[in-house]
C-alpha cells in the first residue's frame, strides 16, 4: 500500500471511530489470521469500513471488500478509496454489460490468499425490513471454494448514523458482531443454503444488546 | 516557574498516584492469591477499574496542568462521548436527524466556547432556553409526528445531561473568589476527587459490609451500608482536602456531603434510564467501567449544584 493510501486508510478509520466508537463482538469466531469470507448486512457505504476498522491489523491487511464497480469507479476519489485504500474486488453488477464473472473474480482473490467481505443482499437495504432476500452469489462462491469458512457479520446502528439522503453523520455507537461460521454441505441445494446463511446472519443480529 | 496552584495540583496528583500504586499492588496480590487463572470476576473487575483509573488520572492531570483550554477540551470531549452514548439508546429517528446534528455540532461546541470566554449569561441558558425551543422546531418542520413528544424530550434530556451539566465542571474556572485567584483548577480537582472517591468508597464499603439493598429494582449492587459508609468517608476525604479550596474544613465537608448525595442519587437516576432501555452499561469504552456516562453520572448531577452553591456564597460574579 502506498504512503498516501495508508494515510487515507488511517484517517478514514479514525473518523469512523470518532463518529461510531465502533466495537467488535467476537461471538462465534476468534480474531485469528485465518482465511474467511465475511458476509454482512448492507445499509450504507460505510459498512465495510466499520467491518474493516474492527479487524486486527494483520487480518485487515489480507481482507478485501467486494464492491460494485459502478459506484466505486465513478470518480477519481472513489477510485482511490475503493482500489488503492481498501484494495476492493470490484465487480460489475450489470449482467448485460459485464466482461468478468464476479464469482470467478472472488474465487481468484481467495486463491490469492485474501479474505473477503461480501454483502449478499446485493444492494443497500433501505427498507424497514432488517434484511433483504439474499442473492444466489453467496451459494455459488461457497460451492467454488467449499473449504473456506463463511462468517456472518452483523453491523448494528449504522443506518441511524447516516440515513439515506443525509450527508451529516450523527455520532452513535455501532457494533460489529461476528457469528458462528458455516460452510455449504456437499448435497445442499441453492435455496436451502441461501436460507441457512440468511438465518445465520439474522440470529447473529439478535445477540446484539440494546435497541440496535 | 510553577504557580502555586500547579504545586497544589502536583501534590494532589502525587497523593492520588500513591493511592493508585497501592491499589495496583493490592490488585496484583489478590489476583495471584485468588484468581491466578483470571476466573474470579470480582478481582478481574477490580483490576480493570484500577487500570482505567490510571488512564483517567493521567488524562485529567495532563489536561488540568494545561489550564483552562485543557479543561475545556477534556470535558468537551467527555460531553461528546457521553452524548454519543445517550443518543444511541434513544428512540430518535430520521425526522430528528437535523436536530441531533445541531445538538452535536452546534450546541455542544458553542456551549463550551461560551464557558471558555466566560459568558455566564448565555452559557447558563443556552441549553435550557435556546436549545429547548429550537430543537423541537427543527424536528417539527420535518413533519414526523410519531412519538413526537417522547423524541423531543429525549433530545432535550440528552443535551441537559451530557452537555449542560458536564460543562459546569470547567465552568468552575470562571468563578472569581477573593483570595483564590488563579487557583480555580483546584476546584475541579476537588469536585472530581470527592465524587470519584465516594464512588470507590461506596463500592469498597458495600463489598465489605453490604447487606441491605437500597434500591434492588434499580441497582442491585447498591446497599445501605455501602452508601452510608461511602458517603461519610468521602465527606471526610473532602474535608481533608480543604487546603486546596477557598473553604474551611467544615465548609469543605458540608459541600462534599452535598456533592456525594447528588452523585449517589444521580447514579440512581441514570440506572433507571438504563433499566428502562434494557442495558447494563451505557457503553463499552472503558474496560471494567462500562461507558463514559457510567463514570460521569455522579459528576453530572453534582457539578451544577456545586457550581451554583460556590457561585452564590463565594464568588463575586
Amino acid at each position: 500500500m502506498s504512503f498516501l493510501a495508508r494515510l487515507a486508510a488511517g484517517a478514514i478509520t479514525l473518523f469512523a471511530r470518532f463518529i461510531t466508537a465502533v466495537r467488535a463482538v467476537w461471538d462465534g469466531i476468534e480474531p485469528v489470521p485465518r482465511q474467511r469470507i465475511y458476509f454482512a448486512n448492507h445499509v450504507s457505504h460505510g459498512d465495510f469500513i466499520l467491518l474493516w476498522a474492527v479487524l486486527p491489523p494483520r487480518l485487515r491487511e489480507q481482507t478485501r471488500p467486494v464492491a460494485g464497480a459502478d459506484y466505486w469507479l465513478k470518480s477519481s476519489i472513489r477510485r482511490f478509496i475503493g482500489r488503492d485504500v481498501f484494495n476492493a474486488v470490484l465487480i460489475d453488477r450489470d449482467r448485460k454489460t459485464r466482461a468478468d464473472d464476479p464469482i470467478k473474480q472472488m474465487a481468484d482473490a481467495l486463491d490469492g490468499g485474501a479474505s473477503l467481505i461480501i454483502f449478499p443482499e446485493g444492494t443497500r437495504n433501505e427498507t424497514d425490513n432488517p434484511l433483504l432476500p439474499f442473492k444466489s452469489g453467496i451459494f455459488h462462491l461457497a460451492k467454488q471454494r467449499p473449504d473456506i469458512d463463511l462468517v456472518p457479520v452483523w453491523i448494528a446502528n449504522l443506518n441511524r448514523v447516516m440515513p439515506k439522503g443525509e450527508f451529516v453523520p450523527i455520532p452513535l455507537i455501532c457494533t460489529v458482531t461476528f457469528g458462528a461460521p458455516l460452510r455449504v454441505e456437499s448435497d445442499e441445494t441453492k435455496d436451502v443454503f441461501v436460507k441457512r446463511a440468511r438465518d445465520a446472519l439474522l440470529s447473529t443480529s439478535e445477540t446484539v444488546e440494546g435497541n440496535a | 516557574m510553577m504557580n502555586e496552584h500547579q504545586i497544589d495540583l502536583l501534590k494532589l496528583l502525587g497523593g492520588l498516584t500513591a493511592v493508585l500504586v497501592l491499589a495496583s499492588l493490592a490488585g496484583r496480590l489478590l489476583k495471584r492469591k485468588l484468581s491466578p487463572d483470571g476466573t474470579n470476576t470480582v478481582i478481574e473487575n477490580l483490576n480493570d477499574r484500577v487500570n482505567a483509573w490510571w488512564v483517567m488520572i493521567i488524562l485529567m492531570g495532563g489536561a488540568l496542568l494545561f489550564g483552562r483550554l485543557g479543561a475545556i477540551l477534556l470535558f468537551g470531549f467527555a460531553s461528546f462521548a457521553a452524548l454519543r452514548e445517550f443518543v444511541t439508546l434513544t428512540d430518535t429517528r430520521r425526522g430528528d436527524h437535523w436536530a441531533l446534528a445541531s445538538a452535536f455540532f452546534i450546541v455542544l461546541p458553542v456551549q463550551y466556547y461560551l464557558v471558555y470566554i466566560d459568558w455566564y449569561g448565555l452559557y447558563s441558558i443556552l441549553v435550557p432556553v435556546y436549545a429547548f425551543l429550537l430543537m423541537p422546531i427543527i424536528s417539527a418542520v420535518r413533519g414526523d409526528t410519531d412519538h413526537f413528544l417522547v423524541r423531543v424530550a429525549e433530545v432535550q434530556w440528552a443535551l441537559m445531561i451530557c452537555v449542560f451539566c458536564v460543562s459546569h465542571v470547567p465552568a468552575l474556572l470562571t468563578l472569581q473568589i477573593p483570595g483564590y485567584e488563579g487557583r480555580n483548577l483546584l476546584l475541579i480537582a476537588f469536585l472530581v476527587v470527592v465524587v470519584q472517591s465516594s464512588d470507590v468508597l461506596q463500592y469498597v464499603w458495600g463489598k465489605m459490609l453490604g447487606r441491605t439493598k437500597i434500591a434492588p429494582k434499580l441497582s442491585p449492587s447498591k446497599t445501605v451500608e455501602g452508601f452510608i459508609g461511602g458517603a461519610l468517608s468521602a465527606t471526610l476525604v473532602g474535608a481533608a482536602l480543604f487546603w486546596m479550596t477557598p473553604f474551611t474544613p467544615f465548609q469543605a465537608g458540608l459541600l462534599s456531603f452535598v456533592i456525594v448525595l447528588m452523585g449517589f442519587f444521580g447514579g440512581l437516576v441514570m440506572s433507571a434510564i438504563k433499566r428502562d432501555r434494557g442495558v447494563k452499561d451505557w457503553g463499552h469504552l472503558i474496560a471494567g467501567h462500562g461507558g463514559f456516562i457510567d463514570r460521569l453520572d455522579s459528576v453530572i448531577f453534582s457539578a451544577p449544584i456545586f457550581f451554583h452553591l460556590v457561585r452564590y456564597w463565594w464568588s463575586l460574579t
